[in-house]
């Protein structure tokens, strides 16, 4: 019996560069096609009552320039609320999501907890942030964010190091493996793709927090209150292109997160890739 | 090479009065296994064989010192099982290959290594000689989704056997894999046995199977488990493609096929596994 037999092994992930990058370009290709589409649509469909409120993407590219000086004020301040609470919630659900996956006693209470924490509304604790950590400190969105980012990684930090084969863990006690090397060798590994699915989700609710956060009160060189300002002013291309970069931000950090994803976990990467 | 019972030197495993009870829902428990005395010699072969809830798979895994018995006692090479389990005696296999996805196929067999502080050179050549032996040169750096089910599973015996433990513990190996391909590694495993004269505990549903591959097959029966019969497979070594076609061979699968049936009126033997580990009461 040769190596080869059995069914042949699927082909390694691996295409070389070019190749790779004309696969992306295709496989993206019909997204980029429809995005440009609606684009040009948007565009030309936008007038009367409805040109005001949604305005084309011409004038709002024309208020963005307008107003850049404001928008890169506004846009890198609230960046860095979000990207704070992404920080802090992400360490803060790792800590408890470990603690929880530790000890059953920590599950027992925190998970539950943790849970029912998560359905409160986030507008309506906004403001008892706001005025917990300071309206006027910037601080307090970043905790906001920090707070919607927290739930989703402590759940699947400790789903990740609980949801472990039974077999697997058989295997390790054979091998009288001590607790630490079970972490270390399955657990952890194990966790780490259910830690960048939340990092992904979280990306995004980071940036969302921070913006209710700043639509309840405090500086106003923040795209929150640019949106708001600007729409009871009359100018929606200019709330429109706050919150177009609002996105935009929330995007490019959730590519960031894939990219670190790649690098730290690339074997999941391929096994997913051959799972489609 | 014949190993059978009569082998004068000391047993390597030895049960005796073995029990298993499991607590049952709502009070009282349900016993598993129920006198177990059984003497297993260095080097032989040996087939656990019975129907759905007789404790083949609980019986494994009292010697792996995975479960503790209820009663009775575990001997390995003359200690008890958690000792054998603490100075590694045991290499096991368990249906599914239970790969690390992250592992390329090198680091799946070095794992063990690892955990036994076993490094540099002495480490690299032990892998490489695995893979050599399940005949997966140079498939080193591939990822365990890049493998069929029967290459994954011989990845898992390369690593079970990469720390040479003086027993290895096969539970329903093959089950998963189409009878093909399980023909070919129960050849596989026969050869593995002959060049590293490890002594194999083997659970199976599959009669050819435990015959082809065992020097003894020891029958079980349910309810409460119990061993019911041990048949000396006298199948001369070493064996292959042509011993399962000897008139010996129909004779002894006939034999264990009665064996069966008659401590167990018409119960399929073929159970899927999951339906077992679940009557078995779950694997611990």
């Amino acid at each position: 019996m040769t190596a080869s037999t059995g069914s042949a092994p699927v082909a390694g992930g691996r295409l070389p560069p070019t190749g790779a990058v004309v696969a992306r370009a295709v496989r993206y290709l019909p997204a980029i096609v429809v995005f440009v589409a609606v684009l040009v649509l948007w565009e030309l469909s936008t007038g009367g009552e409805g040109r005001r409120v949604i305005p084309p993407p011409s004038s709002i590219w024309a208020a963005a320039q307008k107003n850049a000086e404001v928008l890169r004020e506004a846009a890198l301040n609230t960046f860095w609320e979000a990207i704070g609470g992404l920080v802090i919630g992400t360490v803060a659900g790792i800590a408890v999501g470990f603690a929880s996956a530790r000890w059953a006693i920590a599950r027992d209470i925190l998970l539950p907890v943790a849970i029912g924490a998560s359905t409160i509304p986030l507008i309506a604790i906004a403001p008892i942030i706001n005025n917990w950590f300071g309206v006027l400190n910037p601080l307090s969105k970043t905790m906001m964010a920090a707070l919607l980012v927290f739930f989703p990684i402590v759940i699947n930090v400790t789903r990740g190091l609980v949801q472990v084969q039974p077999a697997a863990l058989e295997l390790m006690r054979s091998y009288a493996a001590s607790p630490g090397e079970v972490l270390r060798k399955v657990r952890i590994p194990n966790m780490l793709p259910f830690l960048f699915t939340a990092l992904k989700v979280s990306t995004t609710l980071a940036f969302i927090g921070a913006l209710v956060g700043e639509y309840f009160g405090g500086s106003s060189e923040v795209l929150g209150r640019v949106v708001l300002t600007s729409m009871s002013a009359g100018s929606f291309s200019l709330a429109w292109a706050a919150i177009l970069i609002a996105s935009a931000g929330a995007i490019v950090t959730y590519l960031l997160v894939g990219i670190a994803e790649r690098l730290l976990i690339p074997w999941y990467a391929a096994l997913r890739a051959g799972e489609i | 090479m014949t190993v059978g019972a009569g082998v004068v030197s000391a047993p390597v495993v030895r049960l005796a009065g073995v029990q298993k009870a499991f607590p049952v829902k709502g009070g009282g428990s349900t016993v598993a296994l129920q006198g177990i005395d059984l003497d297993i010699a260095r080097g032989e072969f040996i087939s656990l064989i019975g129907p759905s809830g007789c404790g083949k798979s609980t019986l494994l895994r009292i010697v792996g010192d995975l479960i503790t018995p209820s009663a009775g006692t575990v001997q390995v090479n003359g200690k008890p099982a958690p000792q054998a389990r603490l100075d590694r005696d045991y290499g096991m296999v368990f249906q599914a290959p239970v790969l690390f996805d992250w592992r390329t196929v090198e680091a799946n067999v070095r794992l063990p290594l690892e955990i036994q502080k076993v490094r540099g050179a002495e480490r690299d050549r032990r892998v490489q000689e695995m893979l050599d032996l399940v005949e997966l040169t140079g498939f080193h750096k591939h990822y365990p989704h890049q493998l069929s089910g029967g290459m994954q599973q011989r990845v898992a015996i390369a690593r079970a056997l990469a720390f040479q433990p003086a027993i290895l513990l096969m539970d329903e190996p093959f089950g998963a894999l189409d009878e093909m391909t399980r023909e070919r590694l129960n050849a596989e495993v026969l050869r593995v046995w002959a060049q590293t004269g490890t002594t194999v505990i083997f659970v199976t549903h599959s009669i050819p199977e435990a015959v082809f591959l065992s020097t003894r097959v020891v029958v079980m029966s349910a309810r409460p488990g119990r061993i019911s019969d041990v048949i000396d497979i006298d199948l001369s070594q070493p064996r292959d493609e042509t011993t399962r076609e000897t008139d010996r061979y129909y004779e002894l699968v006939t034999q264990v096929r009665e064996a069966l049936r008659g401590h167990h009126e018409g119960a399929p033997v073929g159970v899927p596994s999951k339906e077992r580990a679940r009557a078995e009461g779950g694997i611990g």
